[in-house]
């Protein structure tokens, strides 16, 4: 972290919450999540440098996988809990747990206690992993008070709501809200922002055609509102709204995670992914 | 129209997809049902408090349901009406026949009831050779058409105007030329009024039974229940067990939130508390009347940690606002209640076996969830049964292995993440311009969209040699 933004850190985390006060303290283990880590690395680096200048203490736990929602959603319940285990085994003794994306960390927030009913012990840790388990930029606004300082990103956007962050979680107004303090951004509402996009993780596999007819619609009201860029928090519903805008020759959009412009690496990306058409 | 089969799933899936009308034709009714629910809904501040009240009153009444059924029966007996059990579809409908049988009935009219059709009552009653006459509207068009319903509010909102023009034209004795809707009722009118007038026999469902007066309440627009169920000598309600409430004061909240959600009404045409049979001052009525209580798997439901289904007040919310629903329509579903709330109940009536895949075709979203007015965790209970079925091994077997493969691995964040590396170079070998458009074991994801190119690196290769570098630069 370089010494300007520290300080600036510093000053806002002390006209913050009490709770804002302690962040530093306070050790955050980061969940990369399987698309993440695998199919777009850079949100990962974009999370850590958001909650290093919210003025996390950031740790990465190298033996971490998934968070089991392919079994879980498929009805493996046993398969679930041996995936969980590890999980919970990583990142019990954090203070926070976060994760980029609302399916991800909502599985962890509200799924993995329904598969441990019969096992009290279990239980208990997976209860007390979810407590303290958080969305990213539900995290960044709700318990750091973070802002963002001095990022500039040209354009217009829109936003999708994923079902998961939205319903399950409530994240709602914390992306809006910074991305506001983006210069140069302007928001453009999409029409059914939190209607589902079709994803559904394995659902899209298992019932693609069904998943196409969704998606199609999305994309319809994505390509109405004319925006520069789609954001969203979860990589899932952004790759198959931007796969889907690509099969259909629509390049004009590019899909981006919040996280990546509010760290400022959305203006790389898109320099590099131009470079590449 | 034939009516699909619940375990054909994936081929009515296919042959709905391939209808070029069909998703324009439901969206006009649930995107009108949508906007006309949330203004309702923003019309009535106390929305999520009755939700609440709502819930308790079908909770509490599920929790003593042996308590209730027998308060029911006692008072709607002492009210001269005759109660039958039937614990299955079969035998319901048999006492349905039986009773029309003694009766030598030759025509019966019904008011729309989805029971009826989840007995299998419309089938029963053609296959014994009696004339049956479908009443409420919708009904009677599906029922000149030969179509099984498609949505348990509107069961002919697959046909269009031009299709009711065109069903009305051929079957009605007196048919209207013109192409306006206020002439197609009338026309409709015209045709079912002598029949409800010489009908020997009116069956009819229930919306709410209530166990202190023994009585049973009709929620329609049409009045057609009330014309269905007057002018015969006799009126049989066949009704599941879980309509019950305890009192009228308990199913008002209930009613408040049926109407709203249903068709975002404040209030329908036509709620009626009907006491049975007619007493000797009353100027007109059935001089019998027969209720048939039937479970039909909902006991069992009780049994199997199911019991919030059984909140179900029927207001199709669930379907409106479901986007597998909305773009594959009822049919596909192959059974007489679709979307989320039929593929919870469906696997209860029939037989998860049969009807597994339905729990599999939804994205769990959670908007059926959101909207539904008693507070039904449609999700967490299609994910038990897809769990359930997981158990009893009915996904094919492919499915059973790449998942148990995925955990096996995912069990093993070292080889996991050894493999996520390998997938990335992998899936670079078929990236072009930063996007694939096919490569082998993604065709469920490329056959109808691209996939992003992965950086070169997995997030963890690149983390670590990053912390890698700074440990080493002596930082």
């Amino acid at each position: 972290m370089s010494e300007k933004n520290s300080n600036a850190d510093t000053e806002s985390v002390q006209s913050n919450t009490i709770e804002c006060l302690n962040i530093s303290e306070k050790r955050v283990g980061f969940f990369v999540t399987c698309l993440v880590n695998t199919m777009r690395p850079s949100v990962g680096f974009a999370s850590i440098t958001l909650l290093e200048q919210a003025g996390c203490n950031v740790e990465v736990p190298e033996l971490q996988s998934c968070c089991g929602q392919p079994a879980f959603n498929s009805g493996d319940d046993e398969g679930t809990r041996q995936v969980a285990y590890q999980t919970i085994e990583q990142f019990e003794n954090f203070d926070y747990v976060v994760l980029p994306s609302g399916s991800c960390a909502g599985m962890i927030k509200k799924n993995f206690v329904e598969v441990f009913k019969d096992d009290s012990e279990w239980l208990q840790r997976a209860q007390n992993l979810a407590d303290k388990t958080y969305e990213l930029l539900s995290f960044l606004v709700d318990v750091c008070n973070f802002e963002p300082e001095n990022v500039e990103f040209e354009g217009s956007y829109t936003y999708h709501d994923s079902c998961s962050g939205y319903r399950s979680l409530g994240v709602y107004e914390q992306p809006r809200k910074m991305l506001s303090k983006v210069k140069g951004l302007d928001h453009k509402p999409l029409n059914g922002h939190s209607e589902c996009c079709g994803f559904g993780g394995t659902f899209c596999v298992k019932y693609s055609d069904i998943s196409n007819e969704i998606v199609a619609e999305k994309t319809e009201n994505v390509l109405a509102t004319e925006a520069d860029y789609l954001l969203g928090g979860d990589m899932g519903c952004l790759m198959n709204i931007a796969g889907k805008l690509n099969r259909e020759g629509h390049t004009e959009i590019e899909a981006l995670h919040t996280a990546e412009v509010l760290a400022g690496l959305a203006t790389e990306i898109v320099g590099a992914k131009n470079a590449r058409k | 129209m034939h009516a699909n089969k619940p375990e054909n799933f994936y081929q009515n899936v296919t042959e709905a997809l391939a209808q070029p009308d069909l998703k324009m034709i439901i969206r006009r009714t649930t995107d009108k049902a949508e906007t006309k629910r949330a203004e309702a809904i923003a019309n009535f501040p106390e929305f999520e408090k009755a939700r609440q009240q709502g819930q308790k009153v079908k909770d509490h009444t599920i929790k003593y349901m042996d308590h209730y059924l027998a308060e029911f029966e006692k008072n709607a007996a002492a009210q001269g009406t005759i109660v039958h059990w039937a614990s299955t579809g079969e035998e319901a409908s048999k006492i349905v026949l039986d009773i029309c049988r003694q009766h030598e009935a030759k025509k019966v009219t019904r008011s729309k009831s989805m029971l009826g059709e989840e007995i299998g009552l419309s089938h029963a009653l053609d296959n014994s050779g009696i004339e049956r006459v479908e009443t409420d509207l919708a009904e009677h068009i599906i029922q000149l058409a030969g179509d099984p319903p498609s949505h348990i509010v509107w069961p002919a909102m697959h046909r269009s105007r031009e299709d009711v023009i065109k069903l009305f034209r051929e079957f009605h004795k007196d048919p209207t030329y013109s192409e306006e809707i206020t002439d197609l009722v009338r026309s409709a009118r015209r045709d079912l009024r002598t029949k409800f007038l010489t009908s020997d026999i009116g069956i009819s469902g229930s919306n709410f039974l209530l166990a202190d007066s023994g009585s049973s309440c009709t929620v329609t627009n049409e009045g057609n229940a009330e014309l269905t169920i007057t002018p015969p000598k006799v009126h049989i309600v066949t009704a599941g067990i879980e309509k019950l409430v305890p009192s009228m004061a308990h199913a008002v909240p209930l009613l408040r939130l049926l109407t709203r959600s249903a068709t975002g009404g404040e209030i329908t045409q036509y709620i009626t508390f009907h006491n049975g049979p007619k007493r000797p001052n009353d100027a007109d009525g059935p001089e019998e009347c027969h209720i048939v209580l039937v479970d039909n798997g909902r006991t069992k439901m009780l049994a199997d940690g199911m019991e919030e289904m059984l909140r179900c007040i029927r207001c199709g919310a669930c379907m409106n606002h479901c986007v597998v629903y909305k773009h594959i329509g009822g049919h596909a579903y192959g059974s007489v209640y679709p979307g989320p709330m039929g593929s919870v109940l469906t696997p209860h009536l029939d037989s998860l076996k049969v009807a597994n895949k339905q729990t599999h075709a939804c994205t769990l979203n959670g908007r059926c969830e959101e909207v539904c007015p008693v507070n039904i965790p449609l999700p967490k209970l299609l994910r038990a049964l897809r769990a359930e079925s997981w158990q009893k091994k009915y996904e094919p077997l492919t499915n059973r292995y790449v998942v148990k493969a995925y955990a096996q691995l995912a069990k093993r964040p070292r080889m996991f993440q050894f493999v996520s590396s390998c997938g990335v170079v992998f899936m670079k070998l078929f990236s072009r311009q930063g996007w694939i458009k096919s490569m082998p074991f993604t065709g469920g994801w490329t056959r109808n969209r691209d996939l992003i190119e992965p950086e070169s690196k997995t997030f963890m290769q690149q983390y670590k040699a990053s912390k890698k570098a700074k440990s080493s630069g002596g930082r």
